[in-house]
């Protein structure tokens, strides 16, 4: 077994090893995988933050923002960004780090750019093994870009300690400010792009709409305006991030927030793991091939199929 | 490196496990586009760019007026196995060694660097001299691009 201090002393001494072990690891290369292992008693020490919301609300420049910031406290920080991969080819266009350029001289900052490679729900599968490098290399904030979500990206939420959704004016009214999904998630909001019109009206909507009924947490979330090109409201923001720290570790939520953590990525883990065995090799399984024909005879509903093919999972009876 | 590399057909795109690598095909390539200097045309490096996303490359785009420092920088972090620098400014020997001179001392002599836009062929040999793979000039087919790319970019090794 490697030395977890030992290991950690390497990233720091040469610089490419984070980012290479990084990239390893997003490709399941198993000698990674080995030292995401040793690494891994060293993680829960960063503070994660999800900045979440639709494409083009500013969720990338305001990091950088965020960014400019957190360095004149001196912290170090990292920012994990993802973007889509394609459905077709597989490839991705990365470009959130366009907005992120200002600080490239900065050894505290370090920017990297990943592609979600088909996974749905704004992260791609390794972001949380790429945080959990981050946090044993030593980064105690650590921000993470989703895909650009609408209403259903919600798998931010249980990765960070901290989400942060991010509005922008015109992007609906009353009644799209009470439905569930996104703003749900928040425990800071944010309207960006304070500058354009209707963005008052947009903060006010969204504060009444919070007002309407308790959050899931007992706790009142901020909604609050900023611009992240001029850096107006961005101090506001980065407040509220920190406050929403504190307030983690004086109620003790971070706890909570952990284990739920740890459950949703061992079982999203398990669902991958269990689609790609199928996915890979179906007529490896003589149940899986014989419950697609039954349901294509249309002598079982898919639904009974599946309840047939985990009974061995549940310990139930199904016949 | 994968070694059991089984013949695909296209139809086989249509079923992807939801990891990105498409059967038992090596995993994506990370790929940096660089616009270096003083040059405000990047449609070229956008054309690029999207056709290496839809031959299954993960290219990261840092957009216009990039110094040799922020080229490394980028490249650095974000693990690349390729650069490609596209210029159209003419300043292609002012800055090339530059950018390699910079790579070289952030360690990444072994990332593949290419380049592209208005460089004349009597520079070519120059910037090959180098240690730029290759040089694709106006009116190259963008599948050449994508072909050389695919043949030349090394695999990401254990870092040590």
């Amino acid at each position: 077994m490697v030395n977890a201090s030992q290991l950690v002393e390497r990233l720091r001494d040469d610089k490419r090893a984070l980012p290479r072990l990084m990239t390893l690891v997003e490709n399941e290369d198993p000698f990674a995988l080995q030292m995401l292992d040793a690494l891994f008693p060293l993680t829960g020490r960063a503070h994660v933050v999800g900045i979440t919301g639709s494409p083009g609300t500013g969720k990338s420049s305001l990091i950088a923002s965020l960014v400019d910031r957190i360095r004149i406290s001196g912290r170090p920080v990292a920012v994990l960004a993802i973007d889509p991969s394609s459905p077709v080819s597989g490839g991705a266009v990365l470009g959130d780090r366009i907005r992120m350029l200002a600080r490239f001289a900065d050894s505290g900052v370090y920017v990297r750019s990943m592609a979600s490679r088909g996974r749905q729900g704004g992260l791609a599968w390794a972001t949380a093994e790429l945080v959990h490098l981050l946090d044993a290399a030593g980064f105690p904030l650590i921000l993470v870009e989703t895909v650009g979500t609408g209403q259903d990206g919600t798998d931010i939420a249980v990765l960070a300690d901290s989400v942060v959704v991010v509005q922008s004016p015109g992007l609906g009214d009353g009644v799209q400010a009470i439905k569930a999904g996104i703003l749900e998630i928040g425990d800071v909001v944010v309207v960006n792009k304070s500058d354009q019109p209707g963005a008052d009206q947009m903060v006010r909507l969204l504060r009444n709409s919070f007002g309407l009924g308790q959050s899931s947490s007992n706790r009142a979330v901020p909604v609050l305006a900023s611009n992240a090109l001029s850096g107006e409201g961005v101090d506001s923001v980065l407040a509220a991030i920190d406050a929403h720290c504190d307030w983690l570790d004086q109620n003790g939520d971070r706890a909570v927030r952990r284990e739920r953590g740890a459950r949703a990525e061992v079982l999203s883990g398990l669902r991958t793991s269990l689609e790609r065995r199928l996915a890979q090799r179906p007529e490896s399984s003589p149940a899986l091939t014989n419950a697609i024909a039954r349901v294509t005879r249309r002598e079982m509903t898919p639904r009974r199929a599946v309840e047939m093919l985990t009974a061995p999972l549940t310990g139930s009876n199904v016949s | 490196m994968n070694t059991e590399s089984k013949a695909t057909t296209d139809n086989d795109s249509v079923h992807q496990p939801p990891i990105g690598e498409s059967q038992g095909e090596r995993p994506p390539v990370r790929v940096l586009i660089a616009k270096p200097g003083l040059d405000g045309h990047d449609r070229g490096a956008k054309v690029l760019v999207r056709a290496l996303r839809d031959a299954g490359f993960e290219v990261v785009y840092t957009g216009l007026f990039q110094t040799p420092e922020m080229i490394a920088a980028a490249a650095l972090q974000e693990d690349v196995q390729v650069i490609g620098l596209s210029i159209l400014s003419g300043a292609h020997m002012t800055l090339f060694p530059r950018i390699i001179e910079e790579l070289r001392l952030c360690g990444l002599a072994d990332v593949l660097v290419v380049a592209g836009g208005t460089i004349p062929k009597a520079d070519i040999a120059a910037i090959k001299a180098l240690g730029v793979g290759e040089v694709f000039g106006p009116g190259t087919q963008l599948t050449t691009i994508v072909e050389y790319i695919t043949r030349n970019a090394p695999a990401p090794s254990p870092p040590w």
